[in-house]
């Protein structure tokens, strides 16, 4: 993290931009297809969801969470990275606080299935703990809900 | 018949200035960097490999090319066109036009791999059969009918089953023929049309569901129930036509996973919920990472299964955007 990204982090809080803070453990990103959204909404789970649009307050998360985000595939995997959630990312105590990355995609995209997944993993030394299709089946939504359970208990279990 | 295919009305001059969807730019964006040409594919480095086939292989091959040909011509000359007139903005207008461009590049790519591998002979005798095959000539029959008819939204299903279901009995063979590092570069072409497929299918199936928006609790329960009688007869003369095809080669079983793995995903893009279940959909492991070379790293951390514990190792992080 080199300290002028810090800083400018900083000048963005003083500025006095307008912030949403979420204490949630399960933080997405769904566009207006709201795929990633329903899968979501299945998991019966609190959670918060990444604005849309730029004029949105910016999200930022108090507690560790996992986030969950799709990869639309295409141009060779450049800008697999959707603007809002590297908006998201840009805030240093949303990096620090992130746990894991699931991923959303398409197998048809080829190399680039969850791309976006595995991009932020490298980058934030975060594991990958689950991909899955579009919406998902009722399998994914399982998986995810009892794999989170117990990843939340394994790091509370390790906390104490 | 032809004479209900409408065209739009009353034509404005569409500024792109003024945007009402932004998935419409979003997905015009996502087509034009995804263009591509046949031409830019070394077909010719698959001449060795075509010799290696069977006569049975190479028959099997040609077939299910030309029945994918056929399907990508009805797409382009019919299909992405008769959802025009019906288009919620201009934007959307301008999206089918490029998805029917495509699709004709589409069609037109499998006679560049017919002319690169086969003799004039065959490549006649295999466009003869595509006129003759019973089940292939049905799943074209049932799709244009709709295309025909004055449903917009059913347009928009019989669509979107053709993008994400019904292609998916043909490209099944060249994933095929790739896990066994056969017709390679053909293999690179079906996946560009692969991609293509799930963009054109993502669209239609979304631009469905914003009609849906609008209708009656009544007609969106008639349409639910519609999709998945329409899935149904599809999938029935597509069972039929997967054997006629593959029962030669014993392939038949596994292509009929591909098929429910497939259906599901159709599904999905129409707003629906998966209906194949997991026993059904387990496609053979080396077709999957045929397809998607890392997902049968099956990342499940969850279980404990596959090479979970990985942090992605360094996957293009080119990006500027990535400089925090």
């Amino acid at each position: 993290m080199p300290p002028s990204a810090l800083a400018e982090n900083r000048q963005l809080d003083e500025d006095g931009r307008d912030v949403q803070y979420t204490d949630q453990k399960l933080i997405y990103f769904s566009s207006a297809s709201e795929y990633t959204h329903r899968f979501v909404q299945k998991l019966n789970t609190g959670s918060a969801r990444i604005p849309l649009f730029a004029s949105e307050p910016e999200l930022i998360a108090t507690e560790p969470y996992v986030l969950l985000i799709p990869t639309y595939g295409g141009e060779n995997g450049r800008r697999a990275v959707l603007p809002q959630i590297l908006r998201f990312l840009r805030s240093e105590q949303n990096r620090q606080l992130l746990q894991g990355v699931i991923g959303s995609g398409n197998t048809n995209f080829g190399t680039a299935y969850c791309l976006a997944a595995k991009k932020i993993s490298a980058k934030c030394h975060v594991p990958v703990l689950y991909t899955f299709e579009l919406m998902g089946t009722s399998e994914d939504v399982l998986n995810v809900k009892e794999g989170l359970d117990t990843f939340w208990t394994l790091k509370s279990q390790k906390r104490t | 018949m032809t004479e209900k295919i409408k065209l739009t009305h009353k034509v404005e001059a569409i500024n792109w200035n003024r945007i009402q969807d932004e998935k419409d730019v979003e997905v015009w964006n996502r087509l034009v960097n995804n263009f591509w040409l046949p031409e830019k594919v070394p077909l010719s480095n698959d001449i060795q490999s075509w010799g290696t086939l069977t006569e049975d292989e190479k028959l099997l091959t040609m077939r299910v090319f030309t029945g994918l040909t056929l399907l990508d011509t009805l797409q382009g000359t019919v299909g992405a066109v008769s959802l025009i007139p019906d288009a919620l903005t201009p934007h959307e207008e301008a999206v089918y036009t490029n998805i029917a461009f495509m699709e004709s590049v589409h069609a037109k790519s499998y006679s560049s791999i017919f002319s690169t591998l086969a003799s004039t002979k065959d490549i006649d005798e295999a466009f003869r059969w595509s006129t003759e095959n019973r089940n292939l000539q049905k799943k074209a029959q049932i799709i244009e009918s709709y295309y025909y008819g004055d449903d917009p939204l059913k347009r928009k299903i019989a669509s979107t089953l053709l993008e994400s279901f019904l292609f998916y009995s043909g490209f099944y063979l060249p994933m095929h023929w790739s896990s066994r590092a056969k017709l390679t570069n053909t293999a690179d072409l079906i996946r560009l049309i692969i991609r293509d497929e799930a963009v054109h299918g993502y669209y239609i199936g979304y631009k469905y569901q914003k009609g849906l928006e609008t209708q009656s609790p009544e007609r969106r329960e008639e349409l639910k129930d519609y999709t998945f009688e329409l899935l149904f007869e599809l999938y029935e003369n597509e069972v039929q036509y997967t054997h006629d095809l593959y029962d030669p080669v014993g392939l038949s079983e596994d292509v009929k996973k591909f098929l429910h793995y497939n259906a599901n995903k159709a599904l999905m893009n129409l707003g629906y919920e998966a209906m194949f279940p997991a026993a059904v959909t387990d496609v053979s492991p080396a077709i999957l990472s045929a397809l998607s070379p890392n997902a049968d790293e099956n990342h499940d951390f969850f279980s404990g299964s596959g090479s979970s514990y990985v942090i992605g190792k360094a996957v293009n992080t080119e990006d500027e955007d990535w400089e925090f």
